[in-house]
């Protein structure tokens, strides 16, 4: 990362963007599994449901704030740090960002209120319908966040238009129903399935192993066991569905994370481990699986996986065409009556983006060498060894919680709450689901790189025009700033989860959450 | 495509009044927590009347402030030069904002959670500052909208802005940045008088005697002043073109912003409404009608508000520096397709919200009282 307005930018965005995903996984996950808890309580009556969800409901505050807070910084930072992007694409961008608030943040902002401070004003089907508002409104959220990150990168449903030097809307049905952000949103929320049940279940297991609240942490850890293996399994199957997408819309990402560099002939062979080398363009030690990639990826035997060698050249001649583009656009906006021009600007308008890379190396992209020309279709290969590595981490991950939750889910059926190795297995894969989320925005991001917007606005021309004196002041202060609240909110969780149920929650009665009488036990 | 059954020049006039309205509600209802948070030091001094004030607004702050989340969507969606430009422009100030508001959500949720006095003075402290400074450096926005900010594009519409954090601190943003902060701190009282009883009551009742003629006399002088500035006048504009904000043509003219009180005399109902609603608040916090005087001092706001975008109009950001790139209505907007979209998401969902935001008011009707802080320091904020 150069220190460079674009570098420190960048920085800047991923530091907030991770450092927000730390508490939106969890709140999608817990806000479900609270509704299901709740509701639980209401078909049973049963007082032990009552007080699960108001435990876990108060984790769920302490992380909740922090994901509103955090959140506000994401909104406003396309304007703040990336003006020309805002300019550029808020004509579609803005839409979904907007529709989130009307529809989703609106919804469990307004309702979260009443979680907490309603239980003694409303019905019990009053203050759980509440609850399931709640949930809603957190996954709707998600929704058009991810319909938002879809189309930068897929962007489809979009033109651009000369006179306002941008993308404009001309299908709100397709930014809506591209394929790529319907995978990315069930990939996503799963995964926010799998962190909230995980924290469920490793809290539950640290409370047996030190057998404290027994009652309380069997039941969490069975609605957690069933949760989080469901969840699991989709996180997975529906991660392929966000792989598939990208043998259609993104090439390149598919590719680089695949350390693909040569097209293979159909079916391709799936690199399981390998150490990619970006100087020589080559995977060493590469250990293959058969045919596996070509099955995964076009769900055929006789489709090829283009491999990165071949889509460089194929962005060369982008390129080329869309320095045709841009030659027309110029020619447009010294005449708008010259419609010659504005053929040629359409007929190549899908390529404009490529010309739009040659800004790293001259002003005018028309004045481009061959020799630079070259090395920006080259710099269409985001580094190949970091993704290749972090998806596989992040794959290998989800197979684990698969198996730790169909293993979980057996104990529990058998209600076998004693085997200390599980317990503790449990409670030390508490970071797992953050790390493999982290991992997956690192693939999906990292991978678009150099593009702000796939194929149509380079990250670096994105930027506002700030001084790097004025970056280093805001990218300090919230390292400074989010790193202390990052540890106050590590301190209030185990703080509360040390006090555990009866006395977070001032409870008079202990034994049925505690098993201190074996009659109270079913 | 949808077919758009409205022209371009009516779509952005409807934008127009829309981006008052999320503003006003804006103003309005998130208006009264940071107004809350700002007094907290004054009206309430010891942790029971602390948390007595914080309660009042614990449950619908959240839901409030998404008044202020939904106005930067909405901004971005159908202004995107405006969310461009103003945001990289304030930069500096946005993240002093930024801040300030980020310390709310934290400061409501974990002030509570330890029951250490310097632990809650930590916390007080962030949540006057997550009052104090956003109030203010709206106002301060606000004032600098209206003198015009520096800014110029390049071909590209690429937009650079020629001036720092110092620059917005200017005498007459300074002015409006007090009008804010006095009126969203008599809103705020006004809240508190009809949430809380005791000494907190007490408290905010003398605040409203001081914040209404201080808001009053502010308000006027920041319009003395304002009808003395150089303000911009575009030329030129097609209300139905493409938004390129270079097309039109500008000139500078002293008094400008008042010339739309003589084009269409009915804007002056906006400077009207913001004097008789802060005047009808006061009168009626002394006749302790205090559910009124919310009501009037929301008219207030909502005038304050309407006579900063009407003296402006048809500018939102006009251009010190190159009057040409001033932003306005109709040359500053999304396309005429993303303007229909969002009017349709806009008259869905804004009913809906208004309808459940009012009955989540409706269940948490009633005073806190110390009793009820007290009994509940387990689920209470």
């Amino acid at each position: 990362m150069e220190i460079d307005l674009a570098g420190l930018s960048r920085l800047q965005f991923a530091m907030t963007a991770m450092y927000h995903f730390l508490f939106v996984p969890l709140t999608l996950g817990l806000s479900f599994l609270l509704a299901v808890m709740e509701t639980v309580y209401v078909l049973t009556g049963r007082q032990i449901w009552r007080d699960m969800t108001k435990f876990w409901g108060k984790l769920f505050g302490i992380n909740f704030a922090m994901g509103v807070a955090t959140g506000i910084t994401m909104e406003f930072q396309f304007g703040t740090n990336w003006a020309y992007y805002s300019h550029y694409v808020g004509d579609i961008f803005g839409v979904p960002l907007a529709v989130e608030g009307l529809m989703a943040f609106f919804l469990e902002s307004t309702f979260v209120g009443l979680f907490f401070f309603g239980w003694d004003r409303m019905s019990r089907v009053g203050h759980l319908t509440v609850t399931w508002l709640v949930a809603i409104g957190s996954n709707l959220s998600a929704l058009w966040i991810l319909v938002a990150n879809g189309w930068m990168q897929n962007p489809a449903g979009a033109v651009f238009n000369p006179e306002t030097m941008r993308m404009e809307l001309v299908s709100f049905y397709e930014i809506l129903f591209n394929p790529v952000a319907q995978a990315k949103f069930v990939h996503t929320v799963s995964a926010g399935y799998v962190t909230g049940a995980m924290f469920m279940l490793s809290v539950s297991a640290w409370y047996l192993l030190h057998g404290r609240h027994r009652e309380f942490a069997r039941r969490s850890m069975t609605v957690a066991a069933s949760f989080g293996l469901a969840a699991s399994l989709s996180v997975v199957v529906l991660g392929d569905e966000s792989g598939y997408a990208l043998t259609e819309h993104q090439k390149m990402k598919l590719a680089a994370i695949e350390a693909m560099w040569e097209t293979e002939p159909a079916p391709a062979d799936f690199t399981l481990f390998g150490l990619p080398d970006m100087q020589a363009q080559q995977t060493r030690d590469a250990v293959k699986i058969p045919y596996a990639l070509g099955l995964i990826a076009t769900r055929s035997l006789d489709q090829t996986v283009p491999g990165i060698k071949d889509l460089v050249a194929r962005a060369e001649e982008r390129i080329r065409s869309g320095l045709l583009a841009y030659d027309a656009l110029q020619a447009v906006r010294a005449d708008r009556a010259d419609t010659a021009a504005r053929e040629r600007l359409t007929a190549h308008a899908a390529d404009l983006g490529y010309a739009l890379l040659l800004k790293a190396y001259v002003e005018d992209p028309r004045t481009a060498t061959p020799a630079q020309i070259a090395q920006a279709a080259q710099d269409t290969v985001p580094h190949v060894p970091s993704l290749f590595w972090t998806f596989r981490l992040m794959v290998g991950l989800g197979f684990y919680f698969i198996l730790l939750f169909a293993a979980a889910f057996w104990f529990a059926s058998r209600r076998q709450f004693t085997r200390v190795t599980f317990l503790k297995l449990a409670a030390w894969s508490l970071p797992l689901p953050w790390l493999a989320a982290e991992l997956g925005w690192f693939v999906a991001e990292h991978g678009r790189q150099p593009w702000s917007i796939e194929g149509v606005l380079p990250t670096f021309l994105s930027t506002s025009t700030l001084t790097v004196p004025d970056l280093l002041v805001t990218v300090s202060g919230f390292i400074l700033f989010y790193s202390t609240l990052a540890v106050v909110e590590v301190f209030l969780l185990v703080k509360t989860v040390r006090l555990g149920p009866v006395q977070a929650l001032g409870l008079g009665d202990p034994a049925r959450i505690d098993d201190a009488h074996p009659q109270a036990a079913e | 495509m949808l077919p758009v059954p409205f022209d371009y020049e009516t779509l952005r006039l409807i934008w127009w009044v829309l981006l008052g309205v999320l503003l006003i509600g804006f103003a309005v209802t998130d208006g009264f927590d940071l107004g809350v948070g700002l007094l907290l030091p004054l009206v309430a001094r010891t942790d029971t009347e602390r948390r007595i004030a914080i309660n009042s607004i614990g449950p619908v702050w959240e839901g409030n402030q998404v008044w202020f989340i939904l106005g930067g969507g909405a901004i971005f969606a159908a202004y995107p030069p405006i969310y461009a430009a103003a945001f990289s422009g304030f930069y500096l100030a946005m993240f002093l904002v930024l801040v300030a508001l980020i310390l709310r959500p934290v400061g409501f949720d974990f002030r509570n959670k330890v029951a250490d006095r310097r632990w809650r003075a930590v916390w007080d402290a962030g949540l006057f500052i997550g009052g104090f400074v956003p109030a203010l450096v709206f106002g301060v926005a606000f004032g600098n909208l209206l003198q015009g900010v520096p800014f110029h594009y390049d071909a590209d519409l690429r937009l650079t802005y020629e001036g720092g954090l110092l620059g917005l601190l200017n005498p007459f943003a300074l002015l409006c940045g007090l009008v804010s902060v006095a009126m969203l701190g008599l809103h705020g009282a006004i809240w508190l008088l009809l949430k809380t009883d005791g000494p907190v009551a007490a408290r905010s009742r003398s605040a409203v005697t001081v914040l209404a003629p201080a808001l009053l006399v502010l308000f006027a002088l920041a319009g003395l002043w304002a009808a003395g500035l150089e303000g911009y006048v575009a030329q030129g504009l097609d209300p139905n073109g493409a938004s390129n904000p270079l097309a039109k043509s500008v000139v500078r003219e002293g008094g400008a912003l008042m010339r739309n009180y003589g084009l269409h005399p009915w804007m002056r109902l906006a400077p009207v409404l913001a004097v008789a609603g802060t005047l009808a608040a006061w009168g009626l916090v002394r006749l302790r009608r205090e559910g009124l005087a919310l009501l009037a001092s929301g008219i207030g706001i909502t005038g304050v508000v309407a006579t900063a975008g009407v003296s402006l109009f048809p500018f939102l950001m006009p251009s010190s520096l190159d009057p040409v790139a001033g932003l306005t209505v109709f040359d500053a907007t999304s396309s005429h397709q993303t303007l229909f979209v969002m009017l349709l998401a806009a008259l869905v969902f804004v009913p809906l919200i208004l309808a459940y935001t009012g009955f989540v008011y409706s269940v948490l009707r009633g005073k806190v009282t110390a009793e009820q802080v007290e009994r509940n320091s387990h689920s209470l904020y």
